[in-house]
């Protein structure tokens, strides 16, 4: 059974954004909700590094374990899902990731943020139907089409990949091998508690 | 440590969505719920009379409705990614990677993973609209097409052809493009420009200037080949992130050097192995010092320059003074670090060089672009896989439409337009010379260069007896063209608001619509975009591709070709305009339009990419090879991928188009050759002939370009068919030899040509010293505004003179000092979210939420100076026209000490005061901001008249 990850290669990463529209194009994601983004650091000064970054779907996923009503699954191919009629918007998976994916439609400090939302790994809702009721809820299931993420299959050099954990983490270690340098595949460890080039 | 790169973007706390008049209309989700039609989104035109507007569906696909599958290419650069389209019930649904396409191999950047937005539009023009006493009115487009036209047609009346200002689209597809030209020309003026003029123009002028044809030599895919990178001038990770695959391959795979030389630390230069900070403006003089080490070195390929360039030694007198103290007092870069370039450049041939707007909007463009040209000929990395000079275009048609001859200064490839161009193309055309010639004020302005489009509103305002026409531009046509991407906005907005019609053609209102203090006499037709119509797009590579119709046009939006032909039937020349153009319901043919093309622009071998073989491409790209982008087996097999131009001769021929210029390593029937001979045979007794040539050459040596003579002298004529003979003697009449590789319209000159070796237009010596131009070798002259006054006696501008039937300053104006006032540098760029002027992604929500605010970057030490904090609101003051701009402060050291850089994108705001109330209701871009070329500068380049965007002086103080 594959195990789904992702992976951004940094040494790669240009911040073209691609990531960010393909993803918000393909799920009609509203204003204000960003599944997917790019982060700067050292911005402006040699050193500068860009990633892209969504929810990884851990392995032990920190949302899951803090979630008070358990509305998070993991599938058998490690997709962290959640379920929007579930969710009560309290917003504690928010603080819980180390990557800021979970995104609430609400931006009141009181009360109900609303259904949280977040990346679904282009694999649809818990329930793994295409309905058009899913897709407003959680958007396409490209993976039930054969097909992955979309932000990954349009990256535009490659530097966000995803698929299994094996085969991606083989690739990475390949263009670190021949290139000889790496800056490292950011949150991969965090998000999976390996490396990919061991 | 983790740091948003800039506010707004991928914030978690958002401001919501500008609100709309109609918020309903946004909601495409609801229009799936009420199984879309009548209710929610026609809120948006109600009581408007729904018959002809085709309303938009939903955006996700409705179960069990079967879904088709269109390919059409990206709309905003000219890497000319494949678009993979979704259609269900005629709405466009959802995009798909392009796997198959060799360019993009399935990758986007955030605009072209955006673009199924554009088919939806809720900001979209939806039908013709007039401004009636500062107010919009919705009117029909048979009544817009006449009002218009009476107009115009008085104005021509009255004021000549030359008074109505065609301005034109890189957006166009090549057909749209070609007709556009030709409408110009029945119109009666040379006064019709598209962006190429602030793009590349300079390049264009330059390159062709140097080695014969103003293009792109290599392809992006070719930079995976190289074994070191040079970026001058461009940031490619912003402008053309899908090119950034390719050249990331090469650093990855031949661990090439990747050298960026700019004055701004880019997201490009982030990924450099050697960044090479410049000031402003030194461009020659750092080229120079990169090549005194060469020379310096003897690193320089003296069997090439001995064999295919002419003039090299007046550039080496030249170089000479460019030692590394003069080197370091003038551009500001540490020697020993240009020698480090010189040595990568040289060390590691084949060698690269990329360039883009940095190297050609100055008042040195054409000088810039040509000092560039120089320094790959002096290493001799022309000609080959992995060298070349490789200028990224701009607009996803920028090419094509300059091709196509949508300028100024020629007719379509780049014929000119002196009287045996006019003659070709009334003969292709299949009108009589004189009627072309009645058409214009006089035969004299007939072979005139137009005005440019940098200057539009020059000659709106000038007195008329600075122009040499009869009478000022009196009405402006802005045809797929942004207001605000072209300099000094303050001085074009008191123009549009003398003119006596504006009329707007575009998808969007776009900044023309608002600019200027105009309460009537605007009129806004939408036009649709390149996904509602079919048709070629010529890419930077030159490779040509066909899109199909993804879906039908939106609400009455309507093809360019359409609407040119509509007005061309008001004004009386339509059968002219569509002759041997077939047309279908208004529409004339795309693929009738591009055999024409065929049939007339043999000069730069536009003429064997037919409709047919560009289909074939598309629909068999799987099968050509990502690396070589030649076909290895299917039907293209042996073509390389789009044709890229020259693809010589008739379609039969079969030639597999060029993949790179000037190659003599493979015959020129499979796309080789030398250098165009393109200006004469020899010069002060020096041969201007190459002393190689392509391989399988029956020639052994240089020759210059065919003639029915040339065929003669050689005893090849024979080998011309009796069709061919026949179309030569009527096209020649009692001069059959002056009949060349470019009139003949049978492309036989072509077909003898090739069939022995030899490249039509000749095999010449690239020109390192072009006679033709000022200063013939390149020489530095300080921008017009420079904070570097102690330079300006050494190094002045050019003197005052007179171009393009317009007045053209320089050293009078750079005598002023404006630096004590005005003491940090301005200079601009593209961000990758926007295009342009921005009217269209401004206006599509995926791009617009990620930058919502227009900026200022500012080097920490002066922000220090000046007080400003990181984040806060500044004033920035243009050195002109009391020019002023609010923007936010984005304190790094991206910029060095002392320059200021601005994004161009943004519009919609003036001097503070926000305009959004000024768009038609609904139709305001979601972001609106300053435009940096409100506070730009006079400056034009002496050849194109480029504008001057990237070094100006302005004034920054806290808000």
């Amino acid at each position: 059974m594959a195990r789904m990850k992702f992976l951004c290669d940094a040494e790669r990463c240009i911040d073209c954004n691609a990531c960010v529209t393909a993803c918000k194009n393909e799920h009609e994601v509203p204003w204000g909700l960003n599944r997917r983004r790019v982060v700067t650091l050292n911005d402006g000064e040699p050193g500068e590094l860009s990633v892209s970054m969504a929810c990884m779907h851990c392995t032990d996923a920190p949302c899951a374990s803090v979630c008070p009503v358990n509305c998070f699954v993991q599938t058998a191919d490690g997709i962290v899902l959640h379920n929007k009629d579930q969710c009560i918007g309290c917003g504690y998976c928010f603080y819980a990731c180390p990557f800021g994916a979970p995104q609430f439609p609400s931006k009141s400090n009181f009360g109900s943020r609303g259904k949280m939302d977040k990346c679904t790994y282009c694999a649809g809702g818990p329930d793994g139907s295409n309905s058009p009721e899913q897709f407003a809820k959680y958007g396409r299931n490209r993976l039930a089409e054969g097909k992955l993420p979309i932000c990954a299959e349009m990256c535009s050099t490659r530097s966000l990949l995803a698929g299994d954990g094996a085969t991606i983490g083989a690739i990475y270690k390949e263009r670190v091998l021949r290139r000889g340098y790496g800056s490292g595949a950011w949150g991969w460890s965090t998000a999976y508690r390996d490396s990919p080039t061991v | 440590m983790l740091t948003k790169h800039r506010p707004g973007s991928a914030s978690r706390a958002l401001p919501s969505l500008p609100a709309q008049d109609t918020p309903a209309a946004l909601d495409r989700r609801g229009f799936l719920r009420n199984s879309g039609l009548a209710a929610g989104g026609l809120a948006a035109i109600s009581g408007l009379g729904m018959a002809t507007v085709r309303p938009v569906q939903a955006g996700e696909i409705v179960p069990g409705e079967p879904v088709e599958t269109r390919k059409s290419v990206c709309t905003h650069c000219s890497v000319g990614c494949s678009v993979i389209a979704r259609v269900q019930n005629g709405v466009w649904v959802g995009q798909d990677p392009a796997f198959d396409s060799p360019n993009n191999l399935g990758t986007h950047c955030a605009k072209g993973a955006a673009v199924r937005e554009l088919t939806h539009g809720d900001r979209r023009l939806k039908y013709p609209m007039k401004l009636v006493n500062g107010s919009w009115q919705r009117l029909s487009w048979e009544k817009a097409i006449d009002e218009i036209g009476d107009k115009m047609l008085e104005i021509r009346e009255k004021s000549g052809p030359d008074s109505v200002y065609w301005l034109g689209s890189a957006k166009f597809n090549n057909e749209a493009a070609y007709l556009f030209r030709k409408f110009a020309a029945m119109w009666g003026t040379n006064t019709c420009d598209h962006q190429a003029r602030i793009c590349h123009s300079t390049t264009v002028a330059g390159v062709a200037n140097t080695f014969g044809y103003g293009a792109m030599t290599n392809s992006f895919n070719d930079l995976a080949n190289a074994k070191a990178i040079m970026i001058m001038g461009g940031n490619p990770a912003e402008a053309h992130p899908v090119s950034l695959q390719h050249l990331l391959r090469s650093k990855e795979l031949n661990q090439a050097e990747l050298i960026v030389i700019d004055p701004r630390f880019t997201r490009t230069a982030a990924h450099a192995t050697e960044y090479v900070r410049i000031r402003p403006g030194t461009d020659i003089p750092v080229i120079w010092s990169i090549l005194w080490h060469v020379f310096e070195n003897g690193w320089e390929d003296k069997e090439f320059i001995a064999n295919r360039v002419y003039g090299m030694d007046q550039v080496r007198a030249e170089v000479a003074k460019w030692g590394p103290e003069e080197s370091e007092r003038v551009t500001g870069v540490p020697s020993a670090q240009l020698r480090r370039v010189a040595e990568i450049m040289s060390q590691n041939r084949p060698s690269s060089l990329v360039w883009c707007m940095g190297a050609t909007q100055k008042t040195v463009g054409t000088a810039n672009v040509r000092a560039y040209s120089i320094m790959q000929l002096a290493l001799g990395n022309m000609g080959i896989s992995g060298g070349g000079t490789n200028i990224f275009r701009g607009h996803c048609n920028v090419q094509g439409a300059t091709d196509l001859g949508l300028d100024v200064t020629t007719l379509p490839a780049y014929l000119g337009l002196d009287e045996e161009a006019w003659r070709h193309f009334g003969r292709v055309w299949d009108v009589e010379y004189d009627w072309l010639v009645s058409r214009f004020a006089s035969k004299k302005l007939m072979e005139t260069k137009g005005i440019p489009s940098t200057r539009w509103f020059d000659a709106v305002l000038a007195d008329k007896s600075q122009l040499d026409q009869p009478d000022n531009v009196r009405a402006m046509v802005a045809w797929g063209h942004a207001a605000n991407s072209i300099t000094r906005e303050p001085v074009m907005r008191q123009g549009m608001s003398k003119l006596d019609l504006l009329l707007v053609v575009d998808p969007h209102p776009t900044t023309f619509a608002i600019s200027g203090d105009r309460k009537d006499g605007t009129y806004l037709l939408p036009a649709c975009t390149q996904f509602e119509q079919s048709g070629s797009v010529t890419g930077s590579n030159r490779s040509i591709q066909w899109r199909e119709q993804v879906v039908k046009p939106i609400f009455e939006s309507k093809q360019d070709a359409e609407i040119l032909y509509l007005f061309a039937r008001k004004f009386g020349f339509a059968e002219q305009l569509i002759k041997n153009i077939a047309v279908e319901d208004n529409v004339p043919v795309a693929e009738d339009i591009l055999r024409e093309i065929n049939r007339g622009c043999f000069a730069i071998g536009y003429s064997g990419q037919s409709p047919e073989r560009l289909k074939m491409h598309m629909k068999h790209q799987a099968d050509f090879d990502p690396a070589t982008l030649k076909a290895t087996t299917g039907p293209c097999a042996g073509d390389y991928y789009g044709l890229p131009w020259p693809c010589w001769g008739t379609p039969e021929l079969k030639h597999p188009g060029t993949a790179f210029l000037y190659n003599t390593n493979v015959p020129v029937k499979d796309g080789g050759s030398g250098f165009r001979a393109r200006w004469g045979v020899e010069r002060e007794g020096v041969s201007l002939l190459a002393a190689d040539y392509p391989i399988d050459s029956e020639i052994k040596g240089g020759y210059p370009e065919f003639t029915m003579a040339v065929l003669k002298k050689l005893g090849w004529d024979g080998d011309l068919t009796a069709t061919e003979m026949e179309i030569i003697r009527k096209i020649g009449g009692d001069n059959i030899d002056r009949v060349s590789w470019q009139t003949d319209l049978s492309g036989g000159i072509q077909r003898v040509a090739i069939q022995h070796g030899c490249a039509p237009f000749g095999n010449g010596r690239a020109r390192v010293v072009a006679w033709n131009l000022v200063d013939p070798v390149p020489i530095h002259r300080e921008p017009i505004q420079t904070p570097r006054r102690d330079l300006i006696a050494k190094y002045p501008a050019l003197p005052d003179r007179r171009d393009f039937r317009l007045p053209h300053l320089g050293l009078s104006l750079q005598t002023v000092d404006k630096s004590k006032d005005f003491p940090l540098i301005l200079t601009s760029g593209r961000l990758v979210e926007y295009e342009g002027g921005g009217d269209e992604t401004r206006s599509n929500r995926w791009l617009a939420e990620i930058v919502q605010e227009a900026y200022a970057e500012i080097n920490t030490e002066d922000a220090r100076r000046l007080g400003i904090k990181d984040k806060s609101m500044i004033w920035v003051y243009g050195a002109e026209s009391n020019s002023k701009a609010t923007l936010r402060a984005h304190v790094s050291n991206r910029t060095g000490p002392g320059v200021v850089f601005i994004p161009f994108h943004f519009g919609g705001m003036t001097a503070g005061v926000d305009n959004r109330g000024k768009y038609p209701p609904g139709l305001d871009p979601i972001v609106v901001g300053h435009a940096v070329n409100q506070l730009t500068t006079y400056g034009y380049d002496a050849v194109t008249h480029m504008q001057e965007t990237k070094v100006t002086l302005c004034r920054v103080e806290a808000a």
